[in-house]
């Protein structure tokens, strides 16, 4: 049920490599834990971020819980949809892009896992 | 998100149909809890367009028997218990000697010598301790905790009386708000109160533990048709605030009064006499210092319990409860606000991790129910 094409983190977060440029959301598990969700807050563009920075907020009605980067990097891109509609992380999980990332140094896309070793983290 | 677990947690009777319907289980005041079956705004509107069956075991029984029953019941709760017929029910609050909550409670009037206090699952050992204390000397009263006689199940909705009916022979439509009765439901012998934590029609029905299940399965089969679905704590909550009612921990505790907490309408101001009676009345003489407000934030966010407010830009109270709520779909909650800082309409800050949002104080309830 998660999509091979994806990498995944510890912290439930997925990201979707296209050269060095790296699409992260959060994963089916993570919005199952969360709930309904209702409010996103995403950084601005330009952002730096180090691998595990915080770069936003998501609220379901039931808890507060923050988003951890999974690479490091400039952020290029921020969806601003999703902010509006909050509700499609429930829905659409994996196609839910929130930021993009330039990442700064290709090297360390290493330690993140698949979708098979993700899918043993949740069992 | 979960909260550790402290020591073994308490499972209620139902606790094989939560796991077999798939719930999210949580611990909840020492209890292993449904907080969601299908999630919480689904289980929410359900709750507000049909109906939702809630597991709320967990809540304790507290028995008063004996020829002075009424006056210990009388002593210890801020509510005139003398305006209770039997077999009708009153909110109330155990006070302390300040005129602040030990617990709220729902007092039921089982007959002249025997009352029954529903308390809260976290307060059931200091409740009942509470109350051994003070009604001892009180004459021929004595109190039993029968918290594990009972199951309590919770059909809350605009279907529930027409899913529950072809279940009992009790009539339903002539059974009075915040009262109850005593009848089958699926053949097992239940206490069915109309009495609800959700603003919606609804009953509670305690059934022998034994027997839950049968209750619980006939319910949800009989509710099949109407749009029937198991609900859980989580839904509960967002719906008891919408409802605008207090959640004890949250909302008050020992060191609010029952005027702070804006439940006057709780005290029995014509008794004699009752724990924190003196308080109370000079509080309302002099007005309390601060009040429970109902607030909408204006801003995107929600106010959490524990975010701090400011009013005039002086950090100035703090936030009870509050949440997205599923069918008002606004950011609203419960807050302490300095007395005069309470009229509605009044500007409000909250503090969000940093970021200060505007709310408004708005009359409560949130939510009523179409009559």
């Amino acid at each position: 049920m998660y999509p091979p094409d994806l990498k995944y983190t510890k912290d439930h977060e997925w990201v979707r490599l296209d050269g060095a440029k790296a699409q992260v959301g959060i994963t089916d598990y993570a919005q199952k834990q969360l709930g309904d969700v209702v409010y996103l807050e995403l950084p601005e563009v330009g952002r730096t971020l180090g691998k595990g920075d915080v770069f936003g907020t998501i609220e379901s009605v039931k808890a507060v819980s923050e988003l951890y980067s999974p690479v490091a990097g400039e952020v290029i891109e921020v969806n601003g949809r999703l902010t509006e509609k909050p509700e499609s992380v429930n829905t659409d999980p994996h196609g839910s892009w929130m930021i993009v990332v330039r990442i700064s140094d290709a090297g360390q896309t290493s330690g993140l896992l698949d979708a098979a070793q993700y899918t043993d983290l949740t069992k | 998100m979960s909260q550790p677990a402290a020591g073994v947690l308490k499972k209620t009777p139902l606790h094989a149909r939560h796991r077999s319907l798939g719930a999210r289980m949580v611990p909840f005041g020492g209890w292993d809890m449904p907080v969601e079956y299908s999630g919480i705004v689904d289980e929410h509107m359900a709750v507000r367009t049909r109906a939702g069956l809630f597991d709320v075991s967990h809540m304790g029984e507290i028995e008063l028997a004996g020829a002075d029953a009424v006056a210990a019941v009388q002593h210890i709760t801020s509510n005139d218990v003398a305006k209770l017929a039997v077999h009708q029910i009153q909110y109330s609050a155990l006070t302390t000697p300040q005129g602040t909550f030990v617990d709220d409670v729902l007092t039921y009037k089982l007959s002249d010598d025997h009352l029954m206090l529903v308390v809260n699952a976290s307060n059931i050992m200091k409740d009942f301790n509470w109350i051994t204390e003070q009604i001892a000397g009180l004459g021929d009263a004595v109190a039993v905790n029968t918290s594990s006689r009972y199951a309590l199940l919770a059909l809350q909705g605009p279907a529930s009386r027409e899913v529950l009916q072809p279940l009992t022979g009790v009539d339903l439509a002539s059974l009075k708000y915040y009262w109850f009765t005593t009848g089958e439901v699926a053949s097992v012998r239940c206490t069915i109160s109309r009495t609800g934590y959700t603003g919606e029609e609804g009953f509670e029905i305690f059934a022998p533990p034994g027997s839950a299940e049968r209750v619980w399965d006939a319910i949800l089969q009989a509710g099949k048709g109407a749009g029937v679905l198991p609900a859980g704590l989580g839904a509960r909550d967002t719906l008891r605030l919408e409802a605008s009612m207090r959640l004890y921990g949250n909302d008050m505790d020992e060191t609010t009064t029952v005027l702070e907490a804006d439940l006057g309408w709780i005290v029995g101001w014509k008794k004699a006499e009752f724990l924190g009676a003196d308080v109370l009345r000079k509080q309302k003489a002099e007005g309390p210092p601060r009040k429970l407000v109902g607030f909408e934030v204006l801003d995107r966010g929600i106010a959490r319990h524990g975010y701090d407010v400011y009013t005039d830009g002086i950090k100035s109270g703090v936030v009870t409860s509050g949440t997205q709520t599923p069918f008002l779909k606004k950011a609203i909650g419960m807050a302490y606000v300095p007395a005069d800082r309470a009229a509605p309409d009044t500007a409000l800050e909250i503090d969000l991790r940093g970021r200060r949002m505007q709310a408004r104080v708005v009359p409560m309830p949130f939510y009523k129910r179409a009559k």
